[in-house]
């Protein structure tokens, strides 16, 4: 008997094991016993499931299977170190949409379940703090629902508004909040953002101060929340990419590439190794210009402002071998489900490593102007500090969990792409500091640039692509020479026409009717010179006939620059996903931001803020 | 002599020019950064690209010290009335410059959260399109603007 099937033994009747696909570990809780399951699970079950990485919300409305109820809560724990997952699946009635907090086991989850009652309209029982999270109080319903539509909207702001006489009062101010009875009448209640030098992005502190001291605060999120998860049900399973590119926008290839890896595990589609390289490549780059960003971003607000322009400049010189590859420097949309957009250029490796020398130079310029500075250490040391059991508690994962002594990666834990036959080594900090978090990440870009030089070594030839029945493609006719403008060949390339499309050319007929399933799009010479690939193409581009992965759900994590970058993505056998559930690093680290500043001075906000990381794109999504 | 100069104009004409000349070489901006394109604004006001050879590389993070109020990045519903505010503390005279497509049109969010473009709430003068904009077209941006500034009529 598998220990899952113990655990439903340990309930009966609450607990059921559901069946996956995609190889997780998924049971059905009733919403009675959740409480009990999660306290077992948590500090009795062995291994414990001490982390809480996601809880979210699925509206089943229009789902083509019959479900017990209309709503489902998600809940995905891990454990640690025993590298174990499990998803609990909890169905909530819509007439009576309360399920009982888990709160009390795990202090992250408070953040999690306000999201769930904003964008859901699900209740919490027991959750001490039930207000709207990533939207304002003004607003009315609940977006992610299946029966709201997508631009129904409520604007505090309109053009009236701007064009009335003395319209300068009539803009609505932000509420700043009056001090709760039982405080101390002696504090000072300061609003902090959301638009403040420090606070890069968007976010709202409240904090209650006495002298200098931060006694209280309280973080307000949300001015950044563009419905990416409402947009991702709106478009094809495709044209979710550019969307994940701008969630966490300093890194956006992670981003990609996690979506990807998650629909391709519905899919259970296989990428080629070659690929996989690729990724693993584009991966650590932009892990590298993350880690600049921040450090870089960090030291300039302490008044370091030479770190900054020493790190932009290599950063510049990595966004532009990201444009050479795909052809933006920023918002990439690189890769594509069962493969990636091109091949690698010619000239790549070479770039590549002339950027990592220039790299060395700066990190090494960087180490000499701060690590050993004493007022960098002096405002650094000892300040933001969060131990180790509060940092799994709220769920944090990533450099700021390492820095707490807690050796988590994804790559290392669960090794996706070919990281498992790389040689790295994970940096993990003691005190749980500013100052740690600064050397982890500083060691983290070494450590990328050891692997991005072992992929160089190592990464085959052939091809990139990989079609749904993993067949393999011809690198070189899908490489997206058209796109670059490289269209001196293609002139020569006679074009297969046919007037009536039924196919003259019996002999070409399967090319002409492709199999429906096939995930990658042809390059875009064939989709101009060829009718075949212009079929392709279109079949694949038109809704109810592109790519579709079997009904099912998965979660796939990959380590972001942020910690643990999780999608859970839901299919419900059409051409756009039913759901895309992020579980973004930031959110995380934002929702324990509170216990991490508090009794520091108000200026240590800004150092401590800025080894946060945190990216408004992700965080509100 | 009188219509040799072309009347009072002439003269005021002038002053003009010269207050233009120097206003549009002196720009104090508010960055008023959300999302993803405060990354290229990073970079334009990095070391390759330099802003500062445009007399506009001084952020100042006080809206009743600044010139030009840069929105760079998304605005949610949740925050137009933020930034609306920090518009209207600004003094005069005072410019307003859409950095990034979400910030001209809303970009590919047509959804219940996002502005359907800031001059729905604000007045804009110059638009630099883009997903983000490159620093390139973030420069012919500010260069457009500098030429507006030069050729408007000056209140003094």
């Amino acid at each position: 008997m598998s220990w899952l099937e113990n655990i439903a033994q340990k309930f009966p009747g609450a607990v059921k094991v559901l069946p996956s696909p995609a190889g997780e570990n998924v049971l059905e809780v009733t919403r009675d016993a959740l409480l009990a399951v999660c306290a077992y699970l948590k500090n009795e079950h062995q291994p414990g499931f001490n982390f809480l990485m996601d809880l979210g919300g699925v509206d089943y409305l229009t789902f083509p299977q019959p479900r017990p109820e209309r709503f489902e809560l998600i809940c995905n724990l891990f454990s640690w170190p025993q590298k174990v997952r499990l998803r609990l699946r909890v169905p909530v009635p819509e007439h009576d949409p309360v399920v009982p907090s888990v709160t009390s086991l795990w202090a992250g989850a408070g953040w999690y379940e306000r999201e769930v009652w904003d964008l859901f309209g699900v209740r919490f029982k027991g959750l001490a703090d039930h207000r709207r999270i990533l939207l304002y109080d003004e607003f009315k319903g609940h977006p992610l629902r299946k029966d709201y539509p997508i631009s129904r909207r409520h604007p505090l702001v309109s053009n009236e508004k701007m064009s009335a006489p003395g319209s300068n009062g009539q803009a609505r101010t932000h509420r700043i909040k009056t001090p709760q009875p039982g405080a101390n009448a002696q504090n000072m209640l300061l609003n902090m953002g959301p638009s403040h030098p420090a606070m890069h992005g968007v976010i709202h502190l409240l904090l209650e101060l006495d002298g200098e001291t931060v006694e209280s605060a309280e973080v307000g999120i949300g001015y950044l929340h563009r419905a990416f998860e409402k947009d991702a049900e709106a478009v094809t399973w495709t044209q979710v990419f550019p969307y994940t590119d701008r969630l966490n926008y300093v890194s956006p290839l992670i981003n990609n590439v996690g979506y990807a890896l998650a629909v391709e595990k519905v899919m259970g589609l296989q990428i080629t190794e070659r690929c996989q390289y690729i990724r693993v490549i584009m991966s650590e780059v932009s892990r590298i210009t993350d880690h600049l960003t921040c450090i870089a971003a960090s030291a300039m607000e302490l008044g370091a402002m030479t770190g900054f322009l020493y790190f932009i400049k290599v950063r510049d010189m990595l966004y532009e071998l990201v444009e050479e590859i795909t052809g933006a420097r920023l918002t990439v949309s690189y890769v594509r489900i069962g493969g990636v957009k091109a091949d690698l250029t010619p000239t790549f490796a070479d770039n590549l490593r002339k950027i990592l020398k220039e790299l060395r130079i700066a990190l090494d310029e960087l180490h000499k102007l701060l690590t050993r500075n004493r007022i960098f250490v002096d405002r650094m040391q000892g300040v933001g500090v969060i131990s180790k059991q509060r940092a799994i508690d709220f769920g944090f994962t990533g450099p700021m969990l390492r820095s707490c002594g807690v050796d988590y990666d994804v790559r290392k834990a669960e090794p996706y792409l070919v990281y498992d036959r790389l040689d790295f080594d994970i940096p993990y900090g003691t005190n749980g500091d500013n100052y740690d978090r600064y050397l982890v990440r500083m060691e983290e870009v070494e450590q990328s640039v050891h692997i991005l030089e072992q992929c160089l070594q190592q990464i085959p030839g052939g091809e990139i692509n990989v079609d749904h029945e993993g067949r393999v493609l011809p690198a070189s006719e899908m490489a997206d020479y058209g796109k670059f403008g490289r269209t001196k060949g293609l002139l020569q390339i006679e074009a297969l026409t046919d007037p009536t499309l039924s196919g003259g050319n019996s002999r070409l007929r399967d090319n002409i009717f492709p199999d429906n399933k096939r995930a990658v799009l042809p390059a875009k010479e064939k989709v101009y010179g060829s009718i075949e690939g212009l079929m392709n193409h279109f079949m694949l581009i038109m809704e109810g006939y592109g790519i579709a992965p079997p009904i099912g759900e998965a979660y796939q994590a990959v380590e972001g620059a942020n910690g643990e970058l999780g999608f859970y993505v839901i299919s419900d056998g059409s051409g756009k996903p039913y759901r895309v559930d992020v579980r973004p690093p930031c959110f995380a680290l934002m929702s324990g931001f509170h216990e991490m500043i508090k009794g520091d001075a108000v200026a240590d906000i800004i150092a401590t803020f800025g080894t946060v990381n945190m990216i408004a794109g992700e965080l509100d999504r | 002599m009188r219509n040799l100069l072309g009347g009072d104009n002439f003269v005021t004409s002038r002053v003009d020019a010269a207050v233009g000349w120097a206003r549009k070489f002196s720009l104090f901006q508010y960055p008023f950064v959300t999302a993803c394109c405060g990354m290229e604004y990073m970079a334009v006001s990095g070391p390759q690209y330099d802003l500062d050879r445009f007399g506009a590389a001084l952020p100042r993070f006080s809206p009743r010290q600044a010139d030009v109020l840069f929105v760079v990045g998304t605005i949610s519903q949740k925050i137009a009335p933020i930034m609306r505010r920090v518009y209207d503390q600004m003094c005069e005279p005072k410019w307003v410059v859409a950095f990034g497509v979400c910030t001209c049109t809303g970009g590919f969010y047509d959804n219940y959260s996002t502005v359907q473009g800031i001059d729905t709430i604000v007045p804009v003068d110059v638009y630099i399109p883009g997903c983000p904009p490159r620093p390139e077209t973030v420069l012919q941006g500010i260069m457009l603007l500098q030429e507006k500034i030069q050729k408007q009529k000056q209140e003094y």
